[in-house]
Parts: structure tokens; sequence; C-alpha cells
């Protein structure tokens, strides 16, 4: 089925829908508005979207539930879920859920274009990957996920337990392929605080968009990689290993690591 | 109340008893054996005067000389100690008697002083020394007299002197009975038991009163005491304090009562103080949806304007502010959040001087309709501190507002003073051990039990006998630990994680205080911290720390000319939703501020006069 249109904007708030349907029109994509959940539900199956925004409270089902009952429907069109209660809490557990991304409120224009253009990227690698999903011999790979032994926050970044302590931090293959050519790394300083669920480094892209990677750990940077903040293109070369960002000190690993996924699950 | 229902009436009224049963056993023990041993020795005497008395007589029996046995009988008899000397033949015919008229008077056997030989008209021949005594009352209203009998046996003398009066056969030849008054002796024998009886109620009445004086001072008042706390506890007085001056069992209850309600009172404060952040929590989350709802209107349309009109440059610059300021609100309803979650600012390195200048210009016009000045005088050697810019604008804002509120808009204005200057301070008493951790990496702080309002570091302790956890004072150097356990001094303390139970005893290195066990933990990326097993040794040594010497601080002080605060609202003017504004404030202000500059390891202090004015002093320490 193809869509027959790009975005659906699901929120109880007139504002919030008018607002990102006049962003997302001025870059020239066509957006749909819902008011609740029911209502959005409503048009996803009648029509189908390349991607859907919603919040997260609403006044019948909220965006958690909302974005449940889409999966439970078979529906795999990425959702990008926003909210009022912007809290690191909320963006782990929205990226737990399998949102694609996470957008607190307020939100700028160039925040939510950025976040909106990654998720359109996001959608064609998927609809490529599960084209190739039966070829035997896939010709291209779509992307690299991380190593087994890693955890995920989301899609966006990658979190390495070491034997002594620290753990080591780097964003994952399918979010540098979402960000349109990036060309610099804005990456925070030795002995800075990270935040689980906020955002620990800034992809700019060539378009001019910063791209935030929320932080799978919170802990003290004891390292920076030094190689990524001269040159980014080692980052896309090897994410996983060459490319990390930092060596973290995390001051509660075991329950920042209940909030993150497994890789060694998605292989199952 | 009622007197017999208390434990000291209860206790003294039993060792009471107790006391009055054994002294009167003793009393009668004691007179009953002063009265046989008196007895006896009148039966001694007695015994001795009859044997006289038959002696004397023999030689003159044997004789047959009666007119001169006569006579001495007669004399013997006359000492006012002996009441009657006679002698009786077997018939029992009184032949000599002190007493002539009773002289040729036959007794009858079953008279009282017959029947001891005489039983079942049988004549007895050998009688018991013991059983030849006799106490008895001639007259149920005369005194008591003792009498004893002497039988007369038949020797060969007697039955071969010249008189040939008594055949052989015959065994006894009479009875010598002699008696004696015991008036004298009873006489003593009874001034004796009430002597007993005087000393036995004294003693008692003594014994009483001391035991229920010790009872009182021992146990009753204590007790009372300690009812007495109970009773203010319960009435919700957790400051009561008992005196601990005893060293026994009812001193230690007291100090337990002490300790537990003063760990209730902190329980109670901790609860007040959650209460009161999770009532934060549920305004904050409301507060940010609410908010940041139409504040996405604002910021994406701004935004969205500003980008689309880079070519109109008057527009920019005021788009500029609109969108910068509309991101401080999403800023500061974050940190909103943040406050009410604990969490961590996003720091970077900052001159404060710039901060406070943006954070002047921003509350400007307000300060200016209250005709209110606000000074700068902003050193200029402050160093870049590491701190997230936004909550410490916020911070000042708060500031300034404030004291612009303090002394209001009636009052033909007033002066804000904010100085900022640079110094150097010993890091000992003012850093916090936020992060403390057992060798195999587990946590150590515990959030609940606070010392300070600042989360303690909890070890277990374990002595010979007991365990129990001691709570570390999180400011290094103040030493003001809280103990679950109160080891002897001199014991050996064995300190471990809660968590895994894994040793920090420090062996080897004894505490150079007191020579008592020492222990570590880490402080991750910061070093050891070493402390005392000692409860009464305050040592602790923290190298890492304190070869970095003198730590560099900035200070910065606002000052008012408001109209103060009373000194008894100062210990709680940072506490949640606690105003001085009435309705005007949420009382949220003071409590935002402490939560961000504690996450900033600062500290925040307070001075005022009542119609001076008030001065807030910040200390903001250099290396994060």
């Amino acid at each position: 089925m193809k869509p027959a249109r790009d975005i659906l904007v699901v929120d109880d708030e007139d504002v919030i829908t008018h607002a990102v349907q006049r962003v997302c029109t001025a870059d020239g994509l066509t957006v749909d508005v819902a008011s609740d959940a029911a209502e959005g539900m409503g048009r996803v199956l009648r029509a189908g979207y390349r991607l859907i925004i919603s919040d997260v409270m609403m006044a019948d089902v909220d965006g958690f539930m909302f974005l449940v009952d889409l999966r439970k429907r078979r529906i795999s069109t990425p959702v990008i879920l926003t909210t009022g209660m912007s809290t690191m809490q909320n963006a782990v557990r929205a990226l737990g859920a399998g949102a694609i991304d996470f957008i607190p409120k307020p939100f700028t224009s160039d925040e939510l274009l950025a976040s909106v253009r990654r998720g359109l990227v996001y959608a064609r690698l998927q609809a490529e990957a599960e084209a190739t999903a039966h070829d035997a011999r896939p010709d291209t790979i779509a992307w690299v996920p991380p190593p087994p032994s890693y955890y995920r926050l989301g899609y966006a970044s990658w979190l390495l337990a070491e034997r002594d302590g620290t753990a080591k931090v780097g964003v994952t293959d399918l979010f540098l392929r979402t960000v349109d050519a990036p060309t610099a790394f804005t990456l925070a300083a030795e002995g800075d605080e990270l935040v689980q669920g906020s955002s620990c480094a800034t992809i700019t892209a060539a378009d001019g968009l910063e791209h935030g990677v929320l932080g799978p750990v919170t802990g003290r940077v004891v390292e920076v990689n030094a190689a990524v903040a001269e040159s980014p293109a080692g980052v896309e070369r090897d994410p996983y290993f060459e490319g990390w960002l930092y060596r973290v000190l995390p001051s509660e690993l075991q329950y920042d690591l209940h909030h993150l996924t497994a890789c060694s699950s998605d292989r199952m | 109340m009622p007197f017999l229902r208390t434990l000291g009436s209860k206790l003294t009224i039993a060792v009471g008893l107790i006391a009055l049963v054994t002294i009167s056993a003793f009393a009668v023990f004691n007179s009953r054996s002063d009265e046989r041993a008196l007895l006896a020795e009148v039966e001694r005497h007695a015994n001795q005067l009859s044997e006289a008395v038959k002696s004397s007589t023999e030689f003159d029996m044997l004789l047959n000389q009666r007119e001169r046995i006569h006579e001495t009988v007669r004399r013997i008899g006359q000492d006012p100690s002996i009441q009657r000397i006679r002698i009786m033949n077997k018939a029992g015919e009184v032949i000599y008697s002190s007493d002539s008229a009773e002289i040729g008077k036959s007794l009858d056997k079953n008279a009282e002083a017959c029947t001891l030989c005489h039983k079942a008209g049988q004549p007895l021949e050998k009688v018991d020394i013991a059983e030849r005594t006799r106490v008895y009352r001639a007259h149920p209203d005369s005194g008591r007299t003792l009498g004893i009998i002497n039988p007369i046996y038949n020797t060969r003398t007697c039955s071969s002197a010249a008189c040939h009066a008594h055949p052989r056969s015959q065994t006894v030849l009479g009875v010598l009975d002699v008696t004696l008054p015991l008036a004298e002796i009873d006489k003593s024998i009874r001034r004796g038991q009430t002597e007993v009886i005087l000393l036995a109620v004294g003693a008692f009445v003594t014994l009483i009163l001391i035991i229920g004086l010790l009872v009182r001072r021992w146990v009753a008042l204590p007790v009372r005491h300690l009812v007495e706390a109970t009773r203010h506890v319960a009435g919700g007085d957790l400051n009561y304090v008992i005196a601990e001056e005893r060293s026994d069992e009812l001193g230690m209850l007291a100090r337990s009562f002490n300790n537990m309600t003063q760990r209730l009172s902190e329980a109670r404060l901790q609860l007040v103080q959650s209460d009161k952040l999770a009532s934060l929590g549920r305004l904050a989350a409301g507060v940010a949806h609410e908010i940041n709802n139409p504040l996405t209107g604002v910021l994406t349309y701004s935004s969205f304007l500003q980008k689309r009109t880079k070519d109109q440059p008057e527009v920019q610059e005021d788009l500029k502010v609109i969108v910068r300021e509309t991101i401080r609100c999403r800023e500061i309803v974050k940190s909103l959040l943040d406050f009410a979650r604990q969490s961590v600012p996003k720091k970077g390195q900052a001159a404060i001087n710039e901060i406070i200048a943006r954070a002047a210009s921003v509350v400007e016009n307000q300060l200016t309709l209250n005709q209110v000045k606000l000074a700068q005088q902003l050193g200029a050697d402050v160093p870049l501190v590491t701190v997230d810019a936004n909550q410490m604008q916020q911070v000042f804002i708060n500031l300034f507002v404030n004291a612009s509120d303090a002394i209001g808009p009636d009052t033909g204005g007033g002066t804000i003073t904010v100085t900022t200057s640079r110094l150097k301070l010993s890091p000992i008493g003012i850093t916090q051990i936020k992060k403390a951790q057992c060798p195999k990496r587990h946590s150590l702080i515990n959030a609940e039990v606070r010392i300070d309002n600042k989360p303690s570091i909890r070890v277990r302790a374990r002595t010979e006998g007991s365990e129990g956890f001691i709570y570390r004072d999180p400011m290094y150097g103040l030493a003001r630990h809280q103990f679950g356990i109160a080891p002897e001094p001199g014991m050996h303390v064995e300190v471990m994680c809660p968590e895994c139970s894994a040793a920090l005893n420090v062996h080897g290195s004894p505490c150079p205080d007191c020579g008592a066990a020492t222990f570590q933990f880490e402080v991750p990326g910061k070093g050891f911290v070493e402390g005392c097993t000692n409860r009464a040794c305050t040592w602790q040594r923290w190298t890492e720390l304190e070869k970095g010497g003198d730590k560099d601080f900035v200070e910065i002080r606002v000052r008012d000319s408001g109209s103060g605060i009373p000194r008894d609202e100062l210990p709680r003017i940072f506490e949640p939703f606690y105003s001085t504004k009435g309705q005007k404030g949420n009382g949220l202000g003071l409590a935002v501020i402490w939560g961000i500059i504690d996450n900033h390891n600062g500290s925040i202090t307070v001075e005022s006069e009542v119609g001076e004015g008030t001065t807030f002093t910040i200390r903001i320490p250099v290396e994060p």
C-alpha cells in the first residue's frame, strides 16, 4: 500500500498540530492531523503514512498505548513521540517502547525538522530492508546493527560495558545513515555528566540541521575519542569500534541497563 | 494512679512483707532460745541446790538426827530465792519441809509434784534427770514455779545404818523436792521479748522507709520520667529529651529512648520533605505539561519565522530574542522537572560575572518599576566555573526578584548589591562525598538516612555479638556520623559493604589518633576516604583531597536593603513550599535555588536582620 500522505500528526492541542503542519508543509511534505488516538488510528487504517508524530498525553489513549496498538495491528510505520512531560525518563521509555525518536516540547522548527527528516529516511531504509529480507544474499546491507554484546537506546546510541567498570558510548550505524551527510560532531568534554535520555552529542548535517543523539547512560565522561572530534568520517566508517564517542564512568549502570535493549535479542 | 498500683509501692510492700516475716520468725526463735537458756540455768541451779540439800542432810539421816535435818531444811528454805524444800517418804508423807505447816501431810500421788514418777498408779523408781524438773503454777493467777525432785536412793550405808529403818529390798527411800519461784526469770523473759518485738518493729519500719526511698529514687522516678517522655512523644513533641545521667538499665532505656525519638524526628522531617518533594513533583509535572504546549506554539512559529526571514535584519533581531527567551523558559520548566527528580545539571565552563549580567538584564524592567537599584560589584579576577549557565542564571533571577520583593513597591526603592570574588578555602568541612563504593563497586550512598539533609554513606559494622549500620557524614571533616551500633571502646569492629559484605577494614593501619582499627571506601575517581571504627574518634583521611590543598571557590553575595527575614524563619526558607510572601510566592524559588547550588557541589547560606536586609552567600567550587 503506497502511503497517501507523508506524515500524520496526533495531538489534542491544535496549536501543536498546526505548527507541525506549517513547518512540514513548508518543507514540501504532506501532513494529516488527528486530535486523538482513536481518530489517528482511523486515519492510519484508511490511508497509511510514511511517519507518525504522536503526543504522549492525550485524552483517550496515551502515546505509548497508541504505539502498542499500531504494532498489534502489524502496522510498522515509524512513530516519533513528543510530550510536554519532557523528562529523560519519558525519552527512555519512548525509545524502549519502539518509538524511533522522542522530541521534548517545546521544540524549535529545526529540531522538529531534523527529527522528521531522520524519521523519513528511517522509514525508507526500513522499507528497503523489508524488501530484501527474503533474499538469500542481498546485494546491499541497509545498515549494520551493533554487535550482540552491546546495548542500545532506541536506534540512536549504543553502550558497551567494559570490565573495568567504565562503559563505552557511541552512535549507531542506522542513526548515522538517517542523518543527511554528517559534517561535524559536537561532543561533551571530559568530566561532563551525561544523562540517559538526554542529548549526549550533536551531529551537524550538510543541510545545516543539528541532530541530537540521546545518550544511553548516566555518568561522568572520563575520556573523549579525540579522533572523532577531529574527523567525523571515522565514526561513519566504523561506528562500533574505532568510532566510539566517550568512555563513561556510569553512576548506576545496572539501573540504566534495565532501560536499554540488549543487541543480542535483535538477532533472534 | 492509685498508690497501691504503682510499681514502687508494690516493690516496697513485697520487700516489707518478706522482711516482716523474716524478722518475726527471728524474733520468736530468739525469744524462745533465750527463755530456754534462762530456764536451763535455773534448772541447773535448782539441781545444784537439791544435790547440796541432799548431801548436807545425808549424814544426819544416817545418824537419824531428825531435829538437825529439820533445822537444815528450814534454814536453807529461808533464802528468798527458794520457795520451798521438802522431803517425802515413800508413802508420800512429808517428813521434812521448810514450810513447817506441811510436815506430816500426805501427798496425793496425782499431785503436781508426783505425777512425773507415779504414772498409772505404778511407783517408778528411776527418773531421768531432765524429767525431774517441772514448771507449773500453783494457782492459775500465781507466778510460775520451777520444781525439781531428787529421789533419795537406798544405799548400803542406809540399809546397814544403826537405826535399820530401811530394809535392803527398798530402792527409793524418799524424794527431795525443791521448788524455786520463776517470777524474776519470767520478768526478765518478758522484758527480753518486749525488746525483741520493739527491735523487730523498728527494723521493719526502717527497712520499709529505706527500700521505699531507694525504689522511688532508682525505679519510680526514672520510670515516671520515661512515662512522661512517652506522653510527650505521643503528643507529637519529638524534641523531648530525657536526662541521661544514670548508668543502670533504666539509664540505658532512657538513652535508647532519646535515640529513638531523635531517629523518629529525623524520619518525620524526611517524610515531610519527601512529601513536599512529591507534591512538588506532581506540581512540576502539571506545570510542565500545561506550559510546554503553548510554549511549543511560540517556539515553533518563532523559530520557523526566524528561518524564513533571514533577509529582513530588523525582524531577525527581535525574533532572536523571542526564540532565545522561549528556550530559556523551556530550560526553566525542565529544571523544575529536573529538581523534582533531583537530576544532574548540564554543566559547562562559564563566567559567573556574565551570567549575573545576563540575569540582571532580564529583571531590569521589574527592578526599575520598583525603584530598586542593582549595584554590580563584580570581581575582575573571578575564574571560570563549571556550571549549568541556564540554571545559574535562574538562581540569580530568583534572588534578584526575591530581593526586589523584600524591598517592596511602596518603600521608595532600595538597593540590591551583588558582589563576586574568588577565595581559597580548605576543602575540609565543605566537601560533600556524593559517591562512595565498596571494592566490588556497590554504592554505599544511602538516601534514606540523611545527615544535614544530605545522603549518608552507609556501611555495615560487626563486633562481638552485635551488628548494625554506621551512617557516615557525607560532609568530609565534619564527622557527624550516626551509629546504629554501639561498640564498646577497644572492641574490634569489622566494617563491610552492606550489600556484598566485602571487608572495608584496612589491616595493619591503626588510627593515628586512638589506635583503633580503620576502614576505607572508594570515592570513584577521587581516591579513598579512610575512617576510624571507634565511635568516639573523629579521625578521617582523604589523601587525594587533602594533598590538593586549599580549593578555589567563587563567592557571590547578593545583599538587599529590604525588610529582612525574622530569625526563626531563616532555617526553613530553603524548604519547598515555604514562602514568606504569603499569597504572592509559590514557595519554590529558594528550594529550587538550593537544589541547583547543591547539584553544583556548592553551598548557599543566608544572613538577615529584620529592617536591615538580607544577604545570600553562594560558593561554587571552581573545579567541579
